[in-house]
């Protein structure tokens, strides 16, 4: 049915309410690519399965991405007047089980994560509280975050537009199109603080403005969802677990700078995004959110899809434009800004998935509030996708000012198996690594990129005292060389030879002068790139060398790598008092290197035939090799 | 008409015009590799590159596909920018280390030697190229394949492109002069583009003058017989004098009957 005044807007929420808050038993089952990847798919049947033999009248449903990926599948189970836990880990068998337990009231504590309770809640329906597990908020991994931009990620449908409307979605557009001018709207964003989350950090007021005053009658908003930084994908989680906040926020971007036609690009590597897109889209028409004459304001907005191919440089906002256009995905020089000129030589304003998703929420609870949460400069939160060697892995949304170190030591619970830290990675490819002594930088634009990093758009990525910075510093470059378009001298060029001295210097053949000779190409390719792709590639190189320099120089004059990862300068020995020749290490070789040299009697190792795997490091139980 | 400042000189320039167009206009200096008047610019080789500071921020474009701005400051000469465009000779001298467009460039830059591992190719994939096939001649044969390191200029599929008419304008713009186009007798060979072509004898002089792909292409372009193209240059330059001549004579003969 169409939705135009508060009435309708009102009548669909207690509809939605109840859909969240049955009054019978629902089991939710994370369904986002991190619950897929997982196993979700067969955790769903197999519930579904049980429900069916055991004839139990309970809801089965899904939802997005509670944000803790590490411990999914995830699943909840809320009995009305009675309990709502979310249960870790889960597999179908244990799935079974619990749809078994609903009739004992058997609560399995040992499988659970956490119980939620919600303010939303119809208070007869309302959950107890259940000992012996922990209220969400007291998790180590959410006490200290604040979810915006995440607010309904694994607690609605996704693609059921009333249970986001009971969460106060369209309200927004709602008071934006009844109440307010566009430059109202304009004011109340630049007033919020709110910067671009895509990496750059710009104002989105100041771009929406320039949007504005653009001359032009056809104007078009556009969703950045071409997320592409390696271990990243906040997005993806968003526009997967609450797509209609982007939605909503695209249309209220369109009303401000006066469009009527949008594009959300979004890589084709993100199926399921792009289908829960579809359905959403589908439905806001239907439900006259989109299309003509939205909330009988007389405001039409329309969005398309476009699919990108997965390039990286197409997150690029003239690249993207270029893929959108159908023509290759390569930067232009700006300006024009696309603001003046962009999609088709229309104004155009590009925003990212996570920011448009902030948009609804600043208008329901006002600039202030949100200008309140944050550093003088960074306003509200932003969402990390917390990864590498860390207790606790997932997607973290945290108001900006928290320090780093909170962040990898309290959220993300410290290092894995108690190994010392080294450097946390934010950023993505175009970021920096930053050392342990500035973990007690906040979450700033400015402050991370005094420190040589950037915001980015969100990835981070935790190194431990067995990562060579050397080699990341390749890694990445080796990443961006893949990914440079190619059509500017520094970046194609440039990349490839700071990647042939870092290859050098990982493989024993580097001299001392190559680190001035990094430090000058790395200048020059920031400086002379065309776009941000390689204006910001050689921020791994100048930030480790920054760092890290000490782990050049031994790489370079003692012809050793402290994080013994650089197979040309390590290798590995048998340490005979220890070895008591059990031949584990014998049976795990793959190069049949290690020779039985008899019964109780040390092993013996074949330097010729060793291609230094670490195989034999992870077989032995006595501590019997060793890596120098 | 807008006022920007290039090099300490304050200059008026066109609104739209380039940075690099205004300044060789007053005869500043910039150099380039893959700039061409006739066809857009890409800023590719980024050896335009200037300093621009607008207001109190700094930064540093290609001169060829920046405009100009009132109040502009442009800079086009400093250190920085020196330093720049030897790290990018440099890097282009790795990759085509016998192109003399590349060598002449170093020379002039003071550029002795690249510190890189040196190639051996002869294309720095400006696309000048593609862009004067695509703008000019209004065909695409060729186009700009792949991404990255690897990146090139290839006709589809890598086989002879059926639209190609073998002009040769991408030899023309190449700054390397990678393309060949060798005519012997009546055929033409762009060995880049695995394409061969049939030339056009000239009716007057008896010379093979253009392809006929070309001709045919032009006929029907300009909407003119083919006839039209059935001599060289050459001789319609001279048949051109010849019936100027006669006009000329006859109108003299006019005129003194009419005396």
């Amino acid at each position: 049915m169409r939705i135009s005044t508060l009435n309708d807007l009102e009548r669909i929420k207690e509809k939605g309410l109840k859909s969240i808050f049955p009054k019978k038993t629902k089991i939710t089952v994370g369904m986002a690519t991190c619950g897929w990847a997982t196993g979700a798919g067969k955790v769903y049947q197999a519930i579904s399965g049980k429900l069916k033999k055991t004839k139990q009248k309970a809801i089965l449903a899904r939802t997005g991405c509670l944000g803790f990926c590490q411990r999914e599948p995830l699943v909840e189970i809320f009995v009305p007047g009675k309990s709502r836990v979310v249960y870790k880990e889960m597999t179908p068998e244990k799935a079974q089980q619990l749809v078994a337990d609903l009739g004992n009231g058997n609560l399995r504590p040992e499988w659970a994560l956490c119980q939620l309770s919600d303010p939303l809640c119809p208070e007869n329906l309302a959950p107890k509280e259940v000992e012996q597990i922990p209220q969400y908020e007291q998790l180590d991994f959410y006490k200290k975050q604040m979810k915006i931009a995440l607010r309904n990620c694994g607690f609605i449908d996704p693609e059921n537009i009333k249970e986001y409307i009971a969460k106060g979605g369209y309200f927004a557009l709602f008071r934006v199109l009844s109440e307010m001018k566009p430059e109202q709207v304009i004011a109340e964003i630049k007033k919020s603080g709110l910067r671009g989350r895509g990496g750059a950090g710009f104002p989105t007021g100041i771009k929406w403005e320039t949007g504005r005053k653009a001359a032009g009658e056809t104007k078009y908003v556009i969703c950045n969802a071409d997320e592409g930084d390696p271990g990243a994908y906040m997005d993806r989680s968003v526009l997967e677990g609450d797509p209609y906040s982007v939605v909503e926020g695209m249309t209220i971007a369109a009303y401000a700078i006066g469009s009527n036609a949008g594009y959300i690009y979004v890589r084709d590597e993100y199926p399921l995004a792009v289908e829960t897109l579809r359905k959403t889209i589908a439905q806001a028409k239907k439900s006259g959110l989109l299309g003509k004459n939205i909330f009988n304001s007389g405001f039409d907005f329309k969005i398309r899809i476009s699919r990108g191919a997965g390039a990286f440089v197409c997150g690029e906002e003239t690249s993207l434009l270029a893929s959108v256009e159908g023509r290759i995905g390569e930067p232009r020089q700006r300006p024009p800004f696309p603001a003046q000129q962009g999609l088709w030589g229309k104004p155009t304003i590009i925003n990212n998935v996570e920011t448009l998703a902030n948009v609804p929420a600043i208008i329901t609870r006002g600039a202030d509030w949100y200008a309140g949460i944050g550093t003088a400069k960074s306003k509200g939160t932003k969402v990390f996708s917390m990864v590498g060697k860390v207790q606790n892995t997932g997607l973290v949304e945290v108001p900006m000012g928290i320090t780093l170190r909170e962040m990898v030591f309290e959220i993300g619970g410290g290092v894995l198996k108690r190994k010392k830290f080294k450097a946390v990675q934010t950023g993505g490819p175009s970021g920096g690594c930053i050392p342990e002594s500035l973990l007690h930088l906040p979450v700033d634009y400015e402050e991370l990129s005094k420190a040589g990093s950037i915001m980015g758009s969100g990835g981070m990525i935790v190194m431990d005292e067995d990562t060579c910075m050397i080699d990341i510093a390749n890694y990445f470059l080796s990443f961006l060389e893949e990914e440079s378009c190619g059509k500017c001298v520094p970046c194609r060029e440039g990349i490839k030879r700071m990647r042939e001295i870092l290859t050098d210097i990982i493989e024993g053949k580097g001299k001392m002068e190559d680190i001035k000779r990094l430090e000058r190409l790395a200048t020059a390719v920031a400086q002379g790139s065309l776009c941000a792709l390689g204006g910001t590639a050689p921020n791994p190189v100048l930030t480790t060398l920054r760092y890290f320099r000490n782990e050049y120089e031994a790489h370079i004059k003692d012809k050793k790598c402290p994080a013994r990862v650089c197979k040309n300068l390590i290798n590995y020995f048998i340490v005979e008092r220890k070895c008591n020749g059990c031949s584990l290490c014998i049976q795990a070789c793959p190069q049949k290197a290690i020779i039985f040299k008899g019964k109780k009697k040390p092993v013996k190792l074949d330097m010729s035939k060793c291609i230094k795997c670490g195989t034999c490091l992870d077989a032995c139980k006595r501590g019997a090799i060793e890596v120098r | 008409m807008i006022t920007l400042t290039i090099d300490g000189r304050e200059i008026k320039a066109k609104d739209g015009a380039t940075i690099l167009e205004t300044a060789r206009e007053h005869k500043i200096e910039i150099p380039t590799l893959c700039y061409h008047e006739a066809i857009s610019s890409a800023g590719a080789c980024r050896i335009c590159s200037v300093e621009v500071i607008r207001g109190d921020r700094s930064r540093i474009a290609a001169a060829c596909v920046s405009p100009v701005e009132p109040g502009l400051v442009v800079k086009t000469n400093t250190e920085v920018i020196t330093n720049l465009r030897k790290v990018l000779i440099e890097l282009l001298l790795a990759r085509c280390p016998k192109v003399k467009a590349i060598q002449d460039l170093a020379h002039k830059f003071k550029v002795k030697k690249t510190d890189f591992k040196t190639e051996d190719e002869d294309c720095i994939l400006c696309g000048m190229c593609v862009r004067v096939c695509e703008q000019i001649v209004g065909k695409s044969a060729i186009s700009l394949v792949n991404r990255g390191t690897k990146r090139e200029v290839a006709t589809p599929f890598y086989e002879a492109s059926s639209a190609c008419i073998g002009c040769g304008s991408c030899a023309v713009v190449c700054p390397t002069g990678c393309i060949k186009v060798e005519d012997i007798g009546d055929k033409r060979t762009i060995k880049k583009w695995k394409a061969e072509f049939k030339l056009q004898q000239c009716k007057m002089c008896g010379k093979y003058f253009a392809p006929e792909a070309q001709l045919e292409y032009l006929a029907k372009a300009l909407n003119l017989p083919e006839k039209e193209f059935e001599i060289c240059q050459n001789c319609r330059v001279i048949l051109g004098k010849i019936s100027k001549a006669e006009e000329q004579k006859s109108e003299q003969m006019k005129k003194l009957s009419l005396s």
